[in-house]
């Protein structure tokens, strides 16, 4: 039995069939998969990126074809004082907001990673200035800090009766920046802390019991423990951070429109400005591709500045 | 699919019929208006002729329900199907952008002031109707001479619908309590006026912020009064100039005098001050009177409240101009006498008056012959926006209408110039180089 019957089966195995060959080849394998990943990264990634980059480098304005124009467009920026002014205040929103985010952010974590009532409860609450959509809350900043109505005057100066005026928050410089600041801080803070959340809680207790057994204060076990293992999300959650808010748009277009005397302008709204309300597409599309560069430096900053070192995992360092 | 259509259109016509009735508007009351006996242009409508249209939504439900029953009157004596669409303020450029790039889409579009000149290559020219029109209602106006006509030619680009302007706008008692009946014509007694109100407590307050309505309308009239414009008859930059340098400092010396926060104040700010009593003069469309006059809370503030031209300094006439409805037929429409016999039977009295009518004074008519309509004769307050379409000035006075006059004022440019001498940001005369250097890089591509 088995002798007239195994011939054929071996057979079999031994030569199947063109498709199944063809689905068993890794190379071929590797392309199907990849493909619809790719044609969506290009369709929906690379064409608006190539098509922004590709404008930068023409003179096109909204109605108008426009020609190559080669680096005019970056030439004429290097020489506009409001290119330069928005370049300035993107760093200064960038650092500042970046700097609180994280400080605010860190220390929110902490206390959430301890035990106390109603603990998912608080920590669903807490997500909320992150899920609110930003124009929305937006909105309620702008009326916060209006030059009339501001609910912040109101109180100083009618409730309290500690200032005769109302305070000016956008009507200047500098108030204005940091005004635009603190709103992003306050959005930008549950993003941060949840996420450092989930990383602190990465962390295996039995490395803090082994500290306290050697008597360390709680200081130190933040400084040589908690810190240093939450080095590697700190690298990711920061570079997202920076990302965000570099190219933060919705806070500021929807607070001051770059107000007052242009002060305020991210690249991103001057880019806006420029681009669509003023027509000039080709201008508008310089302006976004000139922040290209800061967002790489950005990226490998936090990447080689604070990414993971190999006395995390247990070797010593180079 | 067409059942409903015509459904919602029989709907939206009875819906009309009854507006009309309810305001007293009705389309052949004992009209006033004076119409020459002239021959109509001829336009042999197409066969089988449809047209779609956009324009700007309303600002009173009344606008819309006599325009569309306008429409549908044009669709029972024509036979020709009218499909009106309203369109927020903010997008009708971007969809005039698609509509003329692509050239799909609706055959009329009725956009604001410079459209017609930015899409000039893709319209059907309205000169026929437009000479038919003036003849017959005698003549354009001004501002609808600037806006529909192509510069320095009598061809007709675009058909003006009318016009909205921003004028003083004030308490009558804040300014007898300081000593004024009305605002000064003059800078210095301008002024003083501004002075005496902040002493008062109810200070002027004028947006120097990002606005596009009253941002610009504050920076025009300040140019244009002291005699400084953007642009000479050819199209060169002009606004570094010395009387762009007098219109600097005085703003200098006027803002103080402001409320604090107006280089933040955006279209609806000076609203809110002046609603809320925090402000005693301002300058804005009717918009602002109508608001408070319709609130029972406020009806006391508007019965205090008085339009003013705007002060002419040292300007000839008031130098006020208006935002203005212009219409323009594409090129792309395969019905262009159909657009056109359309639009010449919605400026026909029979059409056109009741229209004016219903807008209550938001809208001031290009034609000289509707000043005499009824809307006019009403509230006394509204009627100084009856001349509103004799103005000289226009958005980039006195150059050619171009895509860079309208992108000079969409990116703020000359408020900006204001803002930054008011604040003290810069001197005078780095604003106006700089300002220069702006405008420049705007106007590279039209000479």
């Amino acid at each position: 039995m088995s002798v007239t019957t195994l011939p054929p089966l071996a057979l079999a195995r031994r030569q199947p069939s063109l498709l199944v060959r063809l689905f068993d080849t890794k190379p071929f394998l590797i392309v199907m998969c990849l493909a619809p990943a790719i044609g969506l990264l290009a369709v929906f990634l690379t064409y608006p990126l190539g098509l922004g980059i590709w404008l930068a480098f023409t003179d096109t304005t909204i109605g108008r074809r426009g020609v190559f124009v080669g680096f005019e467009n970056f030439q004429y920026l290097l020489t506009d004082p409001l290119w330069w002014n928005a370049v300035f205040y993107s760093v200064i929103y960038t650092a500042i907001a970046t700097f609180g985010k994280f400080a605010l952010g860190f220390w929110l974590a902490l206390l959430l990673n301890n035990h106390f009532p109603f603990k998912s409860l608080l920590r669903a609450i807490i997500l909320l200035p992150w899920i609110v959509p930003t124009v929305l809350s937006a909105l309620a900043f702008w009326w916060i800090y209006d030059p009339q109505f501001s609910i912040i005057s109101y109180l100083l100066v009618d409730v309290l009766h500690w200032r005769s005026s109302n305070v000016d928050f956008l009507g200047s410089p500098w108030p204005a920046r940091f005004s635009l600041i603190a709103a992003n801080i306050w959005r930008g803070i549950p993003f941060v802390a949840i996420s450092l959340l989930a990383g602190l809680q990465t962390i295996s207790p039995s490395l803090y019991e082994a500290a306290m057994l050697d008597g360390a204060s709680a200081w130190q076990r933040f400084r040589y423990i908690t810190f240093p293992m939450m080095m590697p999300i700190l690298a990711i959650v920061m570079t997202f951070s920076i990302i965000f808010t570099f190219t933060d748009f919705q806070l500021v277009y929807a607070i001051t429109r770059g107000g007052p005397v242009n002060s305020t302008h991210l690249l991103a709204t001057l880019a806006f400005q420029r681009g669509i309300a003023g027509g000039e597409l080709g201008e508008g599309a310089a302006i976004a591709v000139s922040m290209i560069p800061f967002l790489v430096f950005a990226t490998l900053f936090s990447y080689f500045g604070l990414a993971r070192r190999k006395w995390q995992q247990g070797e010593s360092n180079d | 699919m067409r059942n409903d259509i015509t459904r919602r259109d029989a709907l939206a016509l009875g819906l009309s019929a009854a507006a009309i009735a309810a305001t007293g508007a009705p389309a052949n009351a004992q009209s006033a208006i004076k119409a020459a006996d002239i021959a109509a242009p001829k336009l042999p409508i197409e066969k089988g002729a449809t047209l779609r249209m956009l324009r700007p939504v309303r600002f009173v439900q009344a606008d819309e329900d006599v325009f569309r029953a306008n429409a549908a009157k044009f669709t029972k004596e024509t036979g020709v199907e009218v499909k009106v669409d309203f369109v927020g303020w903010e997008d009708i450029n971007q969809q005039t952008a698609v509509t003329s790039n692509s050239g799909a889409g609706p055959d009329i579009i009725i956009g604001f002031s410079d459209a017609p000149h930015i899409y000039i290559d893709k319209l059907v020219e309205l000169t026929d109707v437009a000479d038919y029109l003036g003849k017959r209602y005698g003549g354009w106006l001004n501002l609808a001479k600037a806006y529909g006509r192509k510069s320095k030619s009598d061809s007709w680009i675009g058909l003006p619908f009318g016009a909205t302007a921003g004028p003083l706008i004030y308490r009558k008692s804040v300014l007898k309590s300081v000593g004024f009946d009305k605002a000064p014509d003059d800078p210095a007694g301008f002024l003083d006026l501004c002075r005496k109100l902040q002493k008062a407590g109810k200070p002027a307050g004028f947006a120097l912020g990002n606005a596009v309505g009253d941002g610009n309308g504050f920076a025009d009239w300040m140019m244009w009064s002291h005699n400084s414009s953007l642009l000479d008859e050819d199209g060169n930059v002009t606004i570094n100039s010395k009387e762009t340098i007098a219109a600097l400092n005085y703003v200098k010396e006027l803002y103080p005098t402001f409320i604090a926060g107006t280089p933040s104040w955006n279209d609806v700010s000076n609203n809110r001050a002046y609603s809320s009593q925090e402000i005693g003069l301002t300058a804005n469309g009717v918009s602002l009177y109508f608001s408070l006059k319709n609130d029972p809370a406020l009806a006391a503030i508007a019965e205090d409240s008085e339009h003013q031209l705007l002060p002419k300094f040292f300007a000839p006439i008031s130098p006020m101009s208006g935002l203005t409805l212009n219409a323009m037929v594409f090129k792309h429409s395969p019905y262009p006498n159909a657009a056109k016999a359309f639009l010449l039977f919605m400026l026909e009295k029979d059409q056109y008056e009741p229209w004016l009518n219903a807008n209550s004074g938001y809208w001031s008519q290009p034609l000289a012959a509707y000043a005499d309509s009824a809307v006019w004769k009403g509230d006394p307050k509204v009627a100084i926006f009856k001349d509103t379409m004799t103005s000289t000035y226009y958005a980039g006075y006195k150059g050619p209408i171009s895509t860079a006059t309208g992108a000079v004022r969409a990116d703020y440019v000359t408020v900006q110039m204001f803002a930054a001498v008011a604040t003290g940001a810069s001197t005078p005369e780095a604003a106006a180089a700089e300002t220069e250097q702006r405008c420049k890089r705007y106007f590279r591509r039209q000479r």
